[in-house]
């Protein structure tokens, strides 16, 4: 049994954040769940993608975020109790569903998971998503700790229920990625047949129905707003005239520093975990208890300006500080010595300076980027297409996935990316303004996920560049989830449809659509080279599994390599194609045969034809 | 409960997730607070990835610069990389066989002298334990236990309010087949930097 559906009430278990999440959704009853992965969220799609395996749990993997949002938000309005998650920046794919759904409603629970990623581990931006809240008029829940984000699914999915209204569910990466012991709670019995109820003139939205939606939404932001002041979940603790206001994970390291500073008995703290609408009326109580105030929240000043225009309408006037040169920034993640030196700073607290070593006389160490693993394809494709526009001015545009990392030299191949699908559209764009050929890149996933309209428009504006579709079949970047071009067999699952990439580029109506197999590299640098030559829009799809996919579900791989006597020490091999299965030991190239996936890709390029299967060793 | 933070520093594929994840078991199996947290969304492509471990009352599950009272280093040069997470009393546990990274290989670093490397760190911080855990991995009958030998020596030294009886408790329940060879890798890390 997953350990997640574990029914023991009061037994203590090790979760990551994330699992926490799925597990309090669980106890919540959640039925339906569809999804679009992205770190930080990504396991809590992945649990619900195996427990939906071994239980009435319906789950997806949908097209991309907004696909998603509605495929949830049609469960939620026949009653039954759904989520959909997403990483941060996928509100923004699925904000225009968001964004009328919240005129809409819905009758069963919907939770929407936003997972926001301060210091951008692995994001494009570190945008503030609590903004949503505000923007749409939905309310956010946003939990301190790992207990809590388990313990605030139940209560997120009844407060949905309460107002009718999806609720935004706000995490950061620290809670996603960090572990703590949790405390079970009871399993509720899932729902999972829900029944539709005609009502035309509340759930489609022409404009007389939406004036009319309009009105409502506004009504339920101020029934939140009551529920806001009363929440379990927005509360104060502490006694002294020192005030602080708080949220989120900046929650505990504002606990570790009062303690630290032993500022216990003169300070008053105010977590806020329900934050959209604030609890106008608990603040303004709060505020009439403080001689000063601090704000400690990671990213915008989100709750500082709420908190400001409350003290104006009390006529207040303590001084009230969060963002500012000499505070908090908004860049990037809080941590606990941070949040302790700027309290201790703002309420001219002792400070016991920092201990950290002097790292004076420590020499520059070499850097450690993330690589394209061994044998994998992409680096077969770049190399492929680097040598094929050789000669040629060249503007690469890039997407989002595994193969982003191919702009770092010496591949050197991406110079533009701003999000999901760019690639395409951007190509149109540089094609009509600049003389340079452009190629652009965009794996599978992502090309179903937002690459397709981007097509659309190059084929019917009659736009000149060339598309590389990187199929490595599967959602690698993210843990090697499904898209709608992947052979669900491999997961042993059937009753999926399939789509094929060549199929639909073809019916877009590309004139120039080649497919390689990109580790035969001389065929593959003629067949680009064609793709190159057509005026047009022309499309390269670049078919190899993913290597560590292939691996995991033990496929057959290459034999692996070795540099025999006959190198002269070149290195075309190390210098273009920086796989990191290459070392250096005593100024000469070694394949290490463990990591070597046996693709052959040096041994084609090699010019003395000196790199040979291990097996061949004599 | 006096609070003792944790940092394991190490290149993706070292088993550093399974270590922290077994501490953490062995912490439930011992009633002993814990909160951890982890940055590993490139581990699978070679990059680093970071642990941060904190034993008793503290809610913080992240460890600020010049926090950490013990380090753990499963390949040396990103042990020193993370000496910045270190005070003038932190024990300082590393392995000493190099995974160089690539860009060695072509030639956009160079990688640190072991000697020096050693010699950095014992002056600037408490204690060093030093040892090569890959070969002490490999004599007990699985490369990929460096891990386990390294937790080994992590428990040797008394710092976290662990047993090693609960930590080899944690091996078992977590490793399943390989919980023999993994059991024979802590033992042998233990006796190791009993001897450093």
């Amino acid at each position: 049994m997953h350990k997640l559906l574990t029914d023991t009430p009061g037994n203590k278990m090790l979760l990551l954040g994330s699992e926490a999440i799925a597990r309090g959704a669980v106890e919540a009853g959640l039925a339906f769940a569809a999804t679009y992965p992205g770190t930080p969220s990504s396991e809590i799609s992945l649990n619900f993608f195996q427990i939906s395996q071994e239980s009435d749990l319906y789950f997806e993997y949908s097209t991309n975020e907004k696909v998603a949002l509605e495929v949830a938000a049609a469960a939620a309005n026949s009653g039954v109790r759904s989520m959909c998650i997403m990483k941060h920046v996928g509100l923004n794919v699925a904000a225009d569903a968001l964004m009328t759904l919240a005129y809409v409603g819905v009758k069963g629970g919907l939770v929407i998971i936003t997972a926001d990623d301060p210091f951008m581990f692995s994001s494009q931006n570190e945008q503030d998503n609590r903004y949503y809240g505000k923007l749409s008029g939905l309310p956010v829940i946003e939990p301190s700790s790992v207990q809590e984000a388990k313990e605030m699914m139940p209560y997120a999915f009844d407060l949905s229920e309460e107002l009718q209204e999806p609720v935004l569910f706000r995490t950061t990466t620290r809670i996603n990625h960090s572990t703590a012991i949790v405390e079970l709670g009871k399993i509720r019995k899932r729902v999972t047949k829900g029944s539709f109820k005609k009502d035309p003139f509340n759930y489609v939205t022409v404009p007389a129905v939406s004036r009319k939606l309009h009105v409502k939404l506004l009504k339920n932001i101020e029934k939140a707003s009551n529920i806001s002041d009363n929440s379990i979940y927005n509360f104060t603790e502490g006694k002294g005239d020192f005030g602080i206001i708080c949220n989120g994970v900046s929650y505990i390291y504002v606990s570790d520093a009062v303690k630290d500073l032993n500022l216990e008995d003169k300070t008053r703290i105010l977590r806020v975990g329900f934050s959209h609408p604030m609890p106008a009326k608990l603040i303004k109580t709060f505020l009439k208890e403080c001689k000063k105030v601090l704000v400690v929240e990671e990213g915008e000043p989100y709750m500082e300006e709420a908190v400001k225009a409350f003290a104006q309408e009390e006529g207040l006037t303590m001084p009230i500080r969060g963002k500012g040169e000499d505070l908090f920034s908004r860049l990037y993640e809080f941590d606990p010595a941070m949040v302790r030196k700027c309290i201790a700073k703002f309420f001219d607290a002792a400070f016991p300076a920092p201990k950290t070593v002097d790292l004076s006389g420590i020499p520059e160490l070499p850097q450690r980027p993330p690589n394209l693993c061994a044998g994998c394809s992409h680096r077969a494709t770049f190399y492929a297409v680097k040598k094929a526009a050789e000669g040629l001015e060249t503007i690469y545009p890039t997407d989002i996935g595994c193969y982003t990392l191919g702009f770092l030299p010496p591949l050197g191949m991406g110079d533009f990316l701003i999000c999901m699908g760019s690639s395409v559209g951007t190509s149109c764009g540089f094609s009509k303004v600049t003389d340079n050929k452009v190629i652009s890149f965009i794996g599978d996933s992502t090309f179903f996920h937002s690459g397709i309209p981007g097509l659309v428009n190059a084929v019917f504006n009659n736009h000149n560049f060339t598309l590389v579709i990187l199929d490595n079949g599967t959602t690698a970047m993210t843990g090697h989830q499904p898209n709608p071009g992947v052979d669900m067999s491999n997961f042993n699952l059937s009753g999926y449809g399939r789509i094929i990439i060549e199929d639909v580029v073809k019916a877009l109506g590309v004139q120039h659509i080649t497919v390689i197999r990109p580790y035969r590299i001389k065929k593959s640098i003629e067949a680009i080279k064609e793709a190159l030559n057509f005026k047009g829009v022309s499309v390269v799809i670049a078919k190899e599994m993913c290597t560590l996919y292939s691996k995991s579900l033990k496929k057959p791989t290459g034999k692996p390599f070795y540099i025999s006597e006959k190198c002269k020490n070149h290195r075309n091999c190390v210098n273009d194609l920086a796989c990191p299965a290459f070392s250096l030991k005593d100024n000469r190239v070694h394949i290490d045969p463990v990591m070597c996936s046996g693709c052959s890709v040096c041994a084609q390029i090699c010019p003395e034809n000196a790199i040979l299967p291990l097996k061949d060793k004599k | 409960m006096k609070t003792t933070r944790l940092i394991i520093v190490a290149v993706g594929g070292q088993g550093n997730l399974l270590a922290s994840r077994i501490l953490g078991e062995a912490s439930l199996l011992s009633g002993i607070p814990i909160r951890m947290s982890e940055i590993h969304g490139m581990a699978q492509r070679g990059g680093v990835v970071e642990s941060a471990l904190v034993f008793g009352e503290a809610e913080s599950t992240i460890i600020s610069d010049g926090e950490a009272d013990v380090l753990v280093g499963f390949e040396p040069s990103e042990t020193l990389r993370a000496l910045n997470k270190c005070n003038s009393g932190t024990t300082v546990i590393t392995n000493l066989s190099p995974l160089p990274p690539f860009t060695v290989a072509i030639g956009k670093g160079v990688y640190p002298d072991l000697g020096l490397l050693q010699e950095l760190i014992r002056e600037k911080t408490k204690r060093l334990i030093a040892f090569d855990a890959t070969a002490l991995a490999k004599e007990a009958g699985n490369v990929m236990s460096v891990n386990m030998v390294l937790l080994g020596a992590l428990l040797q030294t008394d710092i976290l309010p662990l047993s090693a009886d609960n930590v080899k408790e944690a091996i078992k329940v977590r490793t399943g087949k390989f919980a023999e060879s993994n059991i024979r890798a802590f033992e042998l890390g233990f006796s190791s930097a009993k001897l450093s």
